[in-house]
């Protein structure tokens, strides 16, 4: 009797402590979205009504007035379809050259390819701004996309662990069939990668979509600025200006953030398997 | 294989090796252009004055000299960097094992909490950080009106120079969702019959946790451990977008204390466009990640424990 109280008083512990972290977590994401529908007031009124009286759905098209956000939202598009058809095709064809043939050099260059993981982007920088200054691609879309064309160590990992997996009787028995490398890689390997090729577009979606260091640096015209540096560009606009429209910031906020909750929550199994991939690897 | 001919078994080898070259041939270039060329680059310029306008002026070790002497801005923020990476780390680590302990009790709804959990830390970074400006806004922010609930005078957060650190810091611990999974992903993998063998034993739940748990998830710890320092002796976005005031190169404050390493290193470059200087800070920055990182594996050896019982490098 006394071992079962005992044992409901600690799952019911265990779901206070879950619910009350639950609640932490979710709080500022619902903060963002009740802010995103007051009025100017109304986000200063205290106490705060987290349910507003009426709902400014306004917010949302203003906030979207202020600056060209169809402009950015195309930019991004642009740019992020780019850097994943980049990634896939060349991360999966390095993978392949890395766990199907065999020829000397290749464990050291893959440790090579490993290594550069950990090198901070800070040492980088500033020569590739150079060389792409240089090239006259800067303002252009070109110092975002074209290096994606040149693999990526992380997927390059990450598909190559995958490839490991599948079987060699399949490369061989398409060899004696006199199918060619390229062919094998295409009409076998890749049709059969398609779970790891999608945690890999998955992953280099977020990471294009929500890049700012690269487009900060590179990207100097206002229409050509995509919608992580356009939110910023909003934010310096509003809060240099008087009162801060902190309704018409959480609004465009919102929306940015939009496309990553719906994929977060599309493709949740897929940032898990990656996530996990990467963590073996310590 | 034994039936080919040598010679053919050579010729094979050949074309073998040639076609490997040319399927990882795009990554061999984008390292020769992206990674191994700008290394080099980047060390040559350290050593240089040069703004891109005019032609580079070799100048031996005086940036090195500057930064190590006569440059008060890198103490600041290497102080700045420091006092991040030692509380944000801590306690980033601990609190992404508390949850993923938490979240690997076998009850309902385990997936609905793991969820909520993960998903700020799958987001829009530049979003988050205007999200949490206005939750830090010291008269109407969500914190300081809550804080007034029970009774407290919330700070200045981010306008104070006192609070703008622990402000960051208490903003990252909201993303503690990635490190969360990986500690979660090892839990799982711990075989079961450990756990009843050590319950046979009459052994306490605390005691199955440190002889048993901690043990055997210590290389997930180790690798959230070293991704994390790495990532906050870098942390820039968020100092960058929370405490710019409308002027630009006002980025840092207030009075610099957010100016960190990598945000005063981008000023440097991109706004100052000192090219030879701020890559002579890349260079300090990589050493000093370098150590602490070759520190932590060393350090490692006494603690974490990988199964097949030889320790790595």
């Amino acid at each position: 009797m006394l071992k079962t109280t005992l044992k409901y008083s600690k799952i019911g512990l265990a779901y206070l402590v879950l619910i009350t972290l639950a609640m932490t977590f979710i709080t500022p994401l619902l903060w963002m979205v009740s802010s995103s529908l007051h009025s100017l007031d109304g986000v200063f009124e205290v106490p705060f009504q987290w349910i507003p009286e009426k709902l400014h759905w306004h917010n949302y098209t203003d906030a979207m007035t202020l600056l060209p956000f169809g402009r950015f939202l195309l930019n991004t598009i642009v740019i992020t379809v780019s850097v994943i058809i980049g990634t896939v095709f060349s991360s999966s064809l390095v993978a392949y050259g890395f766990s199907r043939l065999r020829f000397p050099g290749r464990d050291k260059l893959f440790g090579l390819c490993v290594a550069t993981m950990l090198l901070p982007g800070q040492v980088t920088i500033i020569p590739l701004y150079v060389l792409f200054a240089k090239l006259g691609w800067v303002d252009t879309f070109l110092p975002l996309i074209v290096p994606a064309f040149f693999g990526s160590p992380f997927y390059i990992f990450l598909l190559r662990q995958f490839f490991l997996s599948i079987p060699k009787e399949f490369d061989e028995a398409a060899l004696i069939d006199g199918a060619s490398r390229f062919r094998i890689y295409w009409n076998i390997i890749l049709p059969m990668a398609r779970p790891a090729i999608a945690t890999v577009v998955v992953f280099s979606f977020i990471g294009s979509w929500n890049d700012f260091f690269n487009p900060l640096i590179y990207i100097n015209s206002f229409e050509k600025a995509t919608l992580t540096l356009g939110l910023n560009l909003l934010k310096t606009q509003i809060i240099g200006s008087g009162v801060t429209q902190w309704h018409l910031i959480m609004a465009a906020s919102v929306l940015v953030l939009i496309p990553n909750i719906v994929i977060f929550f599309l493709a949740q199994r897929h940032f898990l398997k990656g996530i996990n991939v990467g963590g073996l690897k310590g | 294989m034994n039936w080919l001919k040598p010679k053919q078994t050579k010729a094979k080898l050949l074309s073998e090796t040639i076609q490997g070259y040319l399927f990882i041939s795009p990554w061999l270039i984008g390292f020769l252009i992206f990674a191994a060329g700008p290394i080099v680059f980047s060390l040559i310029m350290s050593f240089t004055r040069w703004s891109l306008l005019s032609s580079p002026q070799w100048i031996g070790l005086n940036n090195y000299a500057e930064i190590l002497l006569d440059d008060p801005l890198v103490y600041k923020s290497l102080w700045n960097t420091a006092y991040y990476v030692l509380f944000s780390v801590p306690l980033g680590v601990g609190f992404s094992l508390a949850l993923a302990m938490l979240l690997n009790q076998k009850l309902k709804g385990m997936r609905f909490f793991r969820t909520i959990y993960f998903l700020p830390s799958v987001t829009n970074l530049v979003a988050i950080s205007i999200l949490w400006m206005w939750i830090f806004n010291p008269e109407f922010g969500l914190l300081n009106r809550v804080l007034a609930m029970i009774g407290i005078e919330g700070p200045l957060w981010l306008q104070s120079e006192v609070w703008s650190k622990p402000a960051l810091i208490l903003m990252s611990l909201w993303g503690v969702g990635g490190g969360m999974i990986i500690n979660l992903a090892a839990l799982q993998g711990i075989p079961q019959e450990l756990y009843e063998a050590a319950e046979i034993d009459g052994a306490p739940s605390w005691r199955r946790t440190i002889h048993i748990t901690l043990p055997l998830i210590s290389p997930a710890i180790f690798f959230n451990l070293v991704m994390n320092v790495i990532g906050s002796f870098q942390v820039f976005t968020q100092a960058f977008v929370m405490t710019a005031t409308a002027a630009q190169g006002q980025e840092g404050g207030p009075n610099n204390s957010t100016l960190f390493f990598v945000l005063y290193l981008y000023k440097k470059a991109f706004q100052q466009f000192k090219m030879g200087y701020a890559s002579a800070l890349a260079w300090v920055l990589f050493v000093i990640i370098l150590i602490f990182t070759l520190i932590q594996f060393r350090l490692s050896k006494r603690w974490v424990y990988y199964e097949s019982g030889e320790t790595r490098n």
